[in-house]
């Protein structure tokens, strides 16, 4: 990372937007970081294929391609409903950036980036920023459950898994058995 | 499969469980042939370790047959290995520069938030230590699943007694690194506080890397005589006072490496509710920290402090002041278990390591129970109870 000489009008450090004490936004704002020990070109090729991602992110429960750029994310929601939107890759930078951003007729207006930097030594950084308007209503409360957790700690914990997979092979589990493991999935 | 489970305070019970299963490719079954209770696994038992559920499987020292592998394991059906006790892949930045217990992925995503609350950064996972050290079955049944197969585990010469290597598992690595952390040099003095299992290592391993004289402080006789045995001199500290002691031994200069093998001896996180849990109940909270507290002050201007026990949380009166201005460098961790073991394994074959003094009890894993009030109730003779599934049960 390059820092300029001086800061610009308004910016206070060299550190990322998001972790400011005094933004505060209708949006929801969050980015983590993580660094993995891959080319980021094996990484950039995982997270371009939808189908890759469902089993590392606790909430999603399937992504269907559609075409090149668009995808459907059904999500989990109690009492057995689903929710579902489309969401469409706005920008490709192969193996350095992808964002995208939800259909107009989304429920939960969201959009995002990821990027991929490598570092010598150590792999990739990789850092997520994920935007996404908290929904009103009856509705919005269903849906904010199915965020559940603090949407930070579920994508980092979405980017271990992430890390998990591409270091090792696979994604940590201290089940003992195969059906310990369908009920921690389930 | 029969399993020690931990169901809370003071009551332990072998159970019938569900034998464990090949999940990730990487992973081997090992059918145990020894295992052995940790001090740390007092801690368990005496409640002191939260986030336990009814029904964990305990054990982190073990060993064994490998009965079954993942596809991407390289071990092979039959071999005889050792287990470390910390979960590490292999494949991350911390396991490539052989920081094993900073494993990035040994500990499942959802339970790395708490490491990261406590310290800024999750550790690896460990066996049999509570769920935020990934919640994994530990070894003190009749098989365990280990993850990461192809990294953890060392294949042992058959005809090797299982009594001479089980201990590769944790607490003689743990003891080597004590002393490789005091950095010793020759003609050294070194102190070590806790003639405990590690303690009792870390004095055979100072000898080893060229100490000339070793200083070992307790106050359980059985376990002082078992220090002296290796050569180190012995204090007494119910019947000496230790900094006078050791300042008088060592012509006013104090030792050139202090070594604190007491601490909390625990493997796994305390949250500080819980320290001021065990402070208040137990009137411990200055004295669980004594031993690093003496271990500063005596230690020479310029010289080297190192820290095998384990803390969790804060410490009170930690002399911060005395640490800066005599210039002292301590080092400390979790033991890297997986770096230790080969060097170790030879210097058990070549006979240069002695680990079988230690065990003072052999008994069935079925009498698993016995062992932990045993061990609870008398750690003077009691310095290691190793648990067998085929040893014969004990007669009532």
């Amino acid at each position: 990372m390059t820092s300029e000489t001086t800061l610009a009008p308004g910016q206070r450090d060299d550190a990322p937007v998001t972790t400011s004490k005094s933004v505060h936004s209708d949006r929801a704002l969050l980015a983590e970081a993580i660094t993995i020990n891959r080319p980021a070109q094996e990484l950039y090729a995982f997270w371009r294929d939808p189908a890759n991602l469902a089993p590392i992110m606790e909430n999603i429960q399937a992504i269907e391609k559609l075409d090149d750029r668009r995808s459907r994310w059904t999500v989990k929601a109690p009492a057995g409903r689903e929710v579902t939107w489309d969401s469409v890759i706005t920008e490709d930078v192969p193996g350095e950036a992808i964002t995208w951003q939800s259909a107009p007729d989304a429920d939960v207006a969201n959009s995002g980036r990821i990027e991929f930097r490598e570092v010598a030594g150590r792999g990739t950084v990789v850092r997520a920023t994920i935007a996404y308007d908290p929904p009103a209503g009856a509705l919005g409360q269903l849906i904010a459950k199915l965020f559940q957790r603090e949407p930070r700690i579920q994508t980092r914990r979405d980017l271990k898994r992430f890390k998990q997979l591409m270091e090792t092979g696979e994604v940590a589990t201290a089940a003992r058995t195969r059906k310990q493991l369908e009920e921690e999935q389930a | 499969m029969r399993a020690l489970t931990w169901h809370g305070k003071h009551d332990v019970r072998v159970d019938t469980v569900d034998d464990p299963e090949i999940i990730n490719p990487r992973d081997a079954i090992i059918k145990i042939t020894a295992t052995a209770i940790c001090g740390s696994d007092l801690h368990l038992y005496d409640g002191y370790i939260p986030t336990m559920q009814a029904g964990d499987i305990l054990g982190h020292e073990f060993m064994g047959e490998v009965v079954e592998t993942g596809p991407k394991s390289t071990l092979r059906k039959g071999q005889k290995v050792v287990v470390p006790f910390t979960i590490s892949c292999g494949s991350c930045y911390h396991c490539g520069k052989h920081q094993y217990s900073a494993c990035d992925n040994g500990n499942p995503a959802d339970n790395q938030d708490i490491g990261r609350e406590l310290y800024g950064q999750p550790m690896s996972g460990l066996f049999g230590y509570s769920h935020m050290t990934g919640g994994y079955a530990g070894g003190q049944a009749e098989y365990v699943r280990v993850p990461f197969s192809d990294v953890g585990p060392i294949v042992v010469p058959d005809h090797i007694e299982d009594e001479k290597v089980l201990f590769l598992s944790d607490i003689l690595p743990t003891g080597w690194m004590a002393a490789e952390n005091a950095q010793i040099e020759p003609g050294d003095t070194v102190a070590v506080w806790g003639c405990g299992p590690v303690g009792l290592f870390a004095v055979q391993s100072a000898f080893l890397m060229g100490a000339e004289r070793v200083i070992a402080i307790d106050h359980f006789p059985h376990r002082l005589e078992l220090a002296r045995k290796f050569g180190a001199e012995a204090i007494n500290f119910e019947e000496t006072k230790t900094y006078e002691a050791l300042m008088e031994m060592t012509g006013g200069i104090g030792p050139d490496a202090v070594i604190d093998a007491v601490g909390l001896e625990a493997h796994g996180f305390f949250v500080d509710n819980v320290i001021d849990q065990i402070k208040a109940s137990m009137f411990l909270g200055t004295d669980r920290t004594h031993s690093i507290r003496q271990a500063i002050l005596a230690c020479r201007k310029g010289g080297r402090v190192s820290m095998p026990a384990v803390y969790g949380g804060f410490v009170d009166k930690f002399p911060l002041g005395a640490f800066m201005e005599k210039g002292l460098t301590l080092k400390t961790g979790q033991t890297h278990v997986q770096h230790y073991m080969p060097g170790l394994l030879n210097a058990i074959v070549e006979e240069k390591i002695d680990t079988t003094f230690l065990i003072s009890h052999r008994m069935a894993l079925e009498d698993a129970p016995k062992g932990y009030k045993m061990f609870h109730d008398n750690q003077n003779e009691v310095t290691k109870v190793v648990l067998k599934p085929d040893f014969a049960i004990a007669a009532e």
